[in-house]
């Protein structure tokens, strides 16, 4: 048994929950984050590595921007830029009305002060020859980029705790709950591992996982556990510079410069009390067809590996982030929806701001958990 | 319970566990499917030669030759009654369905019980200039004497410990090659007090001795005790230096090697099965959980031959025919009792045997905690001894998959079948804590690299299984 006291006590040890805890301390707060397993390892560390704004939701887009600047500032920030490169990103339309979707999509982005350029198939033909003839066109992002998810979440955590953090791992919490005017937070279950640990601020950074912690404070999010599903291939000799995505995102595809193709595409099983995604082998198999239709030389590649991993994806897949309704002091980020990874180094940014001031300038108000209030009452969160 | 005809049993593997399981099984009227890798039956150690080839059985199996042809025979007369299909690779396990890719693409294999008779692979340890052409593994070198009637070089040596080094080397020998030595890392100094345990396996022992003195009558160097320092060559090894059982250092000139450690299972199918895992310490390495019948901790699979663990082919014919009436009776058939304790029972004096020639020939698994950082542990993606003591010590990595997530070592196309153990070593000496506490690497399919245009040309219809979302990716 042990008691521990601090003033930020951060539930999940992804990226989110990491570079909170590193922006706390730079702001030099005390913080005791607390992971199930290793940091880093769930959603954070097996996703597909993407960092765009192209085809983002524009209620994202606040937050996609001052992530970038947590991006470029890794090298100093972490002392390593965790192979973050900017490639471009493009996001391609397979049929007419992908087109249209792509052009109306690039036009709203206008405003956000970033360069979006459409590209017809002979456009993209001529800059980027590789494209199979499923291919009809694309949004084009030059600033977007590309980056080792396997590295961030670790990088983070090791910046944080040598700021003082604390960060503890395989602490699968057990309890969340108000005691007084601070949070309570058990871990483990017999009483020989059991931490408490008390804090005034709590942040929900729990990944997949974090409905049971909205629940336990009376408000949920209408969120489901998918497990994407992954892909990477031999090396092969380097072309293919910017990240792929498609208009209906069923496929997803990059090779870094050490000539690996990843790709993903497909869910597997994603029960979370089982503890891993597992990979289902009629949907790589799938996902390995999409891919060569978008570039048929894929299909010279071969597959050495694939893998899976827990997403929390909501209903309108927008994430789960600002102040708690119910509870003051109480700040979730979650339910990223599978496109986390290029916003959570910023998140963490945000989270730390808002904890520490109650205020950011990033618009928050359409992630509010509050939009659920509604919809949980009559379909629970899986 | 069960009717015989309509139990659909999947057999991975038609080495000698593999081919004595399929055969027990259509004895009690279940008609198995066999999967396995190479063009023709027999497994590693009683592997076919191609087509065309007509070198007769003693040339190739040596002493071994009945039990090769028996084994061979066995399955020929099996073959046309059964499901087999050669050349196919179990890439993945999706619940009890096994996905296959094979010459006419990739397809899916239904099952109710899963025997796994994946066999062995060689363990190896690095050392400088490992990756050098001309270094090969040890059973490696075997496979292309047997298999295609090649040597790897003409002056050749054999290092590493284990039976395996002599027979490879008499069969070098016999072919033509030159063998320069045998460097045999084991002091083989108390072969005398494991006598005993020695005898329990037969005759082995002794022709394990035959192979020793005839390689010494034919000039062959035999040096026990040695420790190998590195293999020397720009291009190509041109020499092993090594420090002799007595503590000299010596260079002997070759233009190959060919080393290995004894040898490891096959787990990987094991592992996406989702079988239990145990930390063996005799070996070192991490191994399936089976009771001794083969049945492993996942309902309706089941383990035989040295993919379950190393006990030679003698054990692995008898732990196929046991772990296949252990599946029948499991299912509710008759089986002759008398028959499966007689099994337990000489597979009790083999296991003996087993285990004092794992202590006669000791793998020296901990040498790689000496080795320089220069050195390439991950040949497939050239990491270095140092990168993974870097990620252990400075980046805080206490755990094999962490490194691997941070390091890429084990990452590439032989998924850390031939690194991963030597990972784990360097991971636990590098945070002075025992080898088991830093863990074990995740199995993730597929267990052998899988060509895409191979997938394609099944039949890729594709259910969509997705939230429907307008912008993700």
């Amino acid at each position: 048994m042990e008691r521990l006291e601090t003033e930020v006590i951060i539930v999940g040890g992804g990226i989110v929950g990491c570079s909170t805890a590193l922006h706390l301390r730079q702001r030099g707060v005390p913080v005791i984050l607390l992971e199930q397993g290793q940091t880093g390892a769930a959603a954070s560390g097996v996703n597909f590595g993407g960092v765009r704004r192209n085809g983002r939701a524009l209620e994202e887009l606040a937050i996609a921007a001052r992530s970038l600047e947590v991006w470029r500032s890794m090298p100093h920030l972490l002392g390593s830029d965790c192979e973050y490169m900017v490639t471009g990103h493009l996001k391609l339309a397979r049929s007419e009305a992908d087109m249209v979707a792509l052009a109306r999509h690039a036009e709203a982005q206008a405003p956000f002060g970033f360069k979006v350029e459409m590209l017809s198939r002979n456009a993209l033909l001529a800059r980027f020859p590789y494209f199979g003839p499923k291919v009809l066109g694309a949004a084009w992002c030059e600033s977007d980029g590309q980056a080792n998810p396997r590295l961030v979440g670790p990088a983070f955590a090791r910046a944080a705790r040598a700021a003082g953090a604390i960060i503890r791992e395989h602490s699968r919490v057990s309890t969340v709950a108000r005691d007084g005017e601070r949070f309570l937070v058990v871990c483990g279950d017999d009483r020989e591992h059991h931490v408490e640990v008390r804090g005034r601020t709590l942040i929900n950074a729990a990944g997949a996982w974090a409905n049971q912690i909205a629940a336990s404070f009376g408000e949920q999010a209408v969120m489901e556990a998918w497990s994407p599903q992954m892909v990477v291939t031999e090396p092969f000799p380097y072309f293919l510079k910017p990240a792929l995505g498609v208009v209906g995102g069923d496929v997803y595809l990059r090779q870094i410069p050490r000539g690996n193709f990843i790709f993903g595409g497909g869910y597997g099983d994603a029960t979370l009390a089982s503890g891993r995604a597992t990979v289902m082998p009629k949907e790589t198999l799938g996902s390995c067809e999409l891919a060569v239709q978008l570039i048929p030389r894929v299909a010279e590649a071969t597959v050495i590996r694939v893998w899976s991993g827990f997403e929390g994806i909501t209903q309108d897949h927008l994430p789960v982030f600002g102040p708690s309704l119910t509870t003051p002091g109480l700040i979730h980020a979650f339910g990223f929806s599978g496109h986390g990874f290029a916003l959570s180094p910023g998140v963490g940014s945000i989270v730390a701001e808002l904890a520490t001031t109650g205020a950011t300038d990033v618009p928050l108000g359409p992630l509010s958990i509050g939009r659920f209030a509604k919809e949980s009452a009559e379909t629970p969160g899986r | 319970m069960t009717e015989g005809g309509s139990l659909r049993v999947l057999i991975v593997g038609a080495g000698p566990a593999g081919v004595r399981a399929a055969e027990t099984l259509l004895k009690h009227g279940v008609k198995p499917t066999v999967v396995d890798e190479a063009p023709r039956h027999g497994g590693q150690i009683y592997r076919q030669q191609p087509d065309g080839f007509k070198r007769p059985p003693r040339t190739l199996y040596g002493f071994e030759a009945h039990k090769a042809t028996r084994l061979h025979q066995a399955f020929d007369s099996l073959k046309e009654r059964i499901d087999y299909r050669p050349n196919t690779l179990v890439w993945n396990l999706w619940r009890n369905v096994a996905h296959v890719a094979g010459p006419k693409g990739t397809d899916e294999i239904p099952f109710d019980a899963l025997v796994l008779a994946t066999g062995a692979m060689d363990r190896i340890i690095p050392l400088p200039g490992w990756t050098l052409p001309g270094v090969y593994s040890l059973a490696g070198s075997q496979v292309a004497l047997k298999y295609q009637g090649c040597a790897i070089g003409q002056k050749v040596v054999f290092c590493g410990t284990g039976p395996l080094l002599y027979l490879v080397a008499y069969q070098y020998k016999h072919a033509g090659a030159e063998v320069v030595a045998v460097c045999d890392t084991a002091r083989l100094s108390h072969a005398a007090y494991l006598m005993p345990g020695l005898l329990a396996g037969g005759s082995t022992i002794f022709k394990g001795m035959w192979y020793a003195a005839w390689l010494k009558l034919h000039g062959v160097k035999v040096l026990n005790g040695v420790t190998p320092l590195r293999f020397e060559g720009t291009d190509r090894v041109n020499a092993l230096r090594l420090i002799t059982g007595r503590g000299g250092e010596k260079t002997l000139a070759c233009d190959a090697v060919g080393h290995g450690y004894t040898l490891k299972p096959e787990t990987q199918l094991a592992d996406l099965a989702g079988v239990n895992f145990g930390f063996d310490t005799m070996t070192r390495l991490w191994l399936p959980a089976i009771d001794e019948y083969g049945r492993s901790t996942v309902e309706g699979v089941y383990l035989a031959g040295d993919g379950a663990s190393i006990a030679g082919a003698d054990a692995a014919e008898l732990r196929g025919e046991l772990a296949a009436l252990a599946l029948l009776k499991d299912h509710g058939m008759a089986v002759p009792n008398a028959r499966m304790v007689a099994l337990m029972r000489k597979l009790g004096r083999l296991s003996r045997f087993r285990e004092a020639l794992d202590r006669l020939f000791p793998v020296p698994a901990t040498d790689v905690h000496a080795i320089n950082d220069e050195v390439v542990v991950c040949r497939c993606e050239a990491i270095t001894a140092g990168e993974i003591r870097h990620a252990a010590h400075e980046l805080d990595a206490g755990e094999v998959n962490r490194v691997k997530a941070l390091t890429r070592a084990g990452m590439g196309r032989c998924q850390a079948r031939l690194c991963g153990a030597n990972i784990a070593e360097l991971v636990a000496h590098a945070r002075a804590v025992p080898l088991e506490a830093v863990g074990r690497l995740r199995g993730q399919a597929p267990i052998k690299p899988l060509p895409i245009a191979l997938t394609r040309k099944a039949d890729a219809l594709w259910a969509l299984n997705r939230p429907d979302e307008p912008w993700s990716g």
